[in-house]
């Protein structure tokens, strides 16, 4: 009699807990859900803060204001002016520089690793060259004003203080790890029979790297130089610290400029009074720097996917 | 050469004048010769910088980094000067960072490799996993300004602060979980469910344990990218004044790249200033360095290849 009581029970326990078990199986996907879309909900937020103080600008400064004259005075009590291109020229001039550095060193240093050092060497170079990587902006912002500024000055003595020369330089050294780790991913990905077949009809190895791996690999050479310029056109502490804030219009790289992160810093550290226009100028600026990088970002994943050559 | 001629027989003239190869060709490899050190003295270029980066902290620090820096208060005088206020913000915004995005980010990689169905839905989140990972870094501060510290009303607190530097390294750990996720092999799934277990079972007891080096790496890269970023603070408002000590998440903070900013700008004024940047510098890296090795570690000693 015990016995069946004692089998029913352990029946009913089991019920028990299969039901149990299936609420939590059922619950768990929808918890998961719930985390899984505050990405979503991130990205949701920001586009969402960003359009609609950028409208509240746009009720204040007209775009043609914003995108065709040369006058920027955010915080003059008098009569502010809102015009973004000098921010543009500093984005665009410091990035410049640091392309001018990070697309020649980034790219001989992918060549180098992947088809010229020995596999020993590369074990060795490589993680080293990640290390620059790692280092934050900060850092090299300190090294940028406290070092490569007065470095330059002794060769440009005409060189401001702040400029936008020392800041794009340092910008493309960090720079250089990212566009020569993707480079050399898309010239790992190139068969080596190709390479062989090169070199069996006598070319060198700079010939099978030029003729051969970089055609061959130049999709993803061109997507990690995209990237490279999006994250210099994002880039902040580095300008900040070393490019100052003129707000003049000027193309001269040996002048202080602003670019358009550094902008934001000013005025969000400069406490522009929320409702200002000045305060809402934030946000067009960074809707701008938004719309860029992700384009940027975008095209750079279209050109790697679709010019990708399939072996 | 000249012996290479005489073997193919000189009455049969060779097709290939062998001399003008041998012309053009030494020219061919002389010039790959030399691209080839040219191509490693721009690799070595990186490494350079690098060296001298360093030494230039290490040789600005020497003199100000010693225990009564570590465990000094913020000063106005540099003699006085200590980063132990930023050392304990740090360790409070980890508090949140840490968490927050270990749920957020595995939570999310286990949702996309297990659950989600593959199509229009999960590679709406993976697009927008990527594309957030573009974003600038002081946009997030403006997200977190927006947000955090003006509609939920934490000021500029640990929380806003953790909260938005979370959202910022997010997709850091949401993609490494899911490659460790991947790399777990189907046999191991197959054989826990042949066992009877749960679906969320085999996740628990079987996917998410042979996962863990993969996702502790992540957490610890995501968490050292947390520690050296500095302009989504800069944004939401750290401000540059004496703060105290923090004591709850509601308090306002500063951390190491805070203090190496405010000390950097205002060299200009106070040349000793500078050093005290450089000192700072060279904890925040000692710091990052430690983590990384800590990474590597894992990565190396714990990851079962099948």
């Amino acid at each position: 009699m015990s016995k069946t009581v004692g089998v029913k029970d352990l029946i009913q326990k089991k019920d028990k807990l299969s039901k149990m078990k299936s609420g939590v199986e059922k619950s768990i996907p929808v918890f998961l859900f719930c985390l899984a879309s505050i990405s979503v909900l991130t990205t949701v937020g920001i586009v969402s803060t960003l359009v609609y103080e950028t409208f509240l600008f746009f009720k204040d400064v007209s775009l043609i204001e914003f995108f065709t004259t040369t006058e920027l005075k955010p915080l003059s009590p008098v009569e502010p002016k809102f015009s973004i291109l000098p921010l543009l020229t500093g984005t665009v001039m410091t990035s410049l520089v640091a392309m001018l550095v990070a697309i020649p060193i980034g790219l001989t240093t992918a060549v180098f690793l992947s088809e010229y050092a020995s596999p020993a060497v590369r074990k060795v170079l490589k993680p080293l060259i990640e290390v620059l990587a790692g280092i934050p902006t900060i850092v090299y912002g300190f090294f940028a004003f406290t070092f490569v500024t007065p470095l330059l000055r002794e060769f440009i003595p005409a060189l401001g203080a702040t400029n936008a020369l020392s800041p794009g330089i340092v910008m493309g050294i960090m720079i250089i790890p990212l566009v020569a780790s993707l480079s050399e991913d898309a010239m790992n990905s190139v068969p080596n029979a190709m390479r062989e077949g090169a070199m069996a009809l006598g070319a060198t190895k700079l010939e099978v790297t030029l003729r051969v791996v970089i055609p061959a690999a130049i999709s993803g050479i061109i997507a990690s130089f995209v990237l490279g310029i999006s994250r210099a056109i994002g880039e902040t502490m580095i300008v900040t610290i070393a490019s100052g804030s003129s707000k003049n219009f000027t193309f001269d790289i040996t002048q202080s400029m602003q670019t358009m992160t550094a902008y934001i810093v000013e005025v969000t550290s400069g406490d522009a009074a929320s409702g200002t226009t000045a305060y809402y100028s934030l946000y067009a600026v960074a809707f701008t720097l938004f719309v860029f990088t992700l384009l940027m970002n975008m095209f750079a994943r279209y050109i790697s996917r679709k010019y990708r050559e399939a072996y | 050469m000249k012996d290479m001629n005489m073997d193919i027989a000189p009455e049969k003239k060779s097709y290939i004048d062998l001399n003008v190869v041998q012309k053009k060709m030494s020219a061919r490899i002389l010039l790959n010769k030399i691209v080839n050190y040219l191509f490693l003295l721009s690799t070595l270029f990186g490494l350079i910088v690098l060296v001298i980066l360093l030494y230039r902290v290490v040789a600005d620090s020497i003199g100000w980094l010693n225990i009564d820096f570590l465990t000094n208060k913020l000063s106005t005088s540099p003699d006085r000067a200590g980063i132990v206020g930023a050392i304990i913000g740090t360790v409070w915004l980890m508090i949140i960072v840490g968490p927050v995005t270990m749920v957020l980010g595995i939570g999310t990689a286990i949702y996309l490799e297990e659950y989600a169905k593959k199509g229009r839905f999960h590679s709406f989140i993976q697009t927008n996993i990527t594309n957030l990972a573009g974003v600038p870094s002081i946009v997030f501060g403006l997200l977190g300004l927006t947000i955090f510290v003006r509609v939920f009303g934490f000021g500029s607190s640990i929380i806003a602060g953790g909260l938005t530097m979370s959202l910022l390294v997010l997709p850091i750990v949401v993609v490494s979980a899911q490659e460790a996720i991947r790399s777990v092999p189907q046999f191991l799934r197959e054989a826990s469910y042949g066992m009877g277990a749960t679906k969320w079972q085999t996740i628990k007891n079987v996917v998410l344990p042979s996962a863990l080096p993969g996702v502790l790496t992540g957490m610890i890269l995501a968490l050292s990218r947390a520690i050296g970023e500095t302009a989504p603070l800069v944004v939401i408002g750290i401000p540059a004044l004496l703060i105290p000590i923090p004591g709850s998440l509601f308090d306002s903070f500063t951390v190491l790249p805070m203090q190496i900013y405010y000390w950097t700008i205002d060299s200009v004024l106070v040349d000793e200033y500078a050093h005290l940047a450089a000192a700072t510098i060279l904890v925040l890296l000692t710091v990052l360095f430690v983590m990384n090795s800590v990474a590597i570690i894992i990565r190396n000693k714990f990851q079962k290849r099948y």
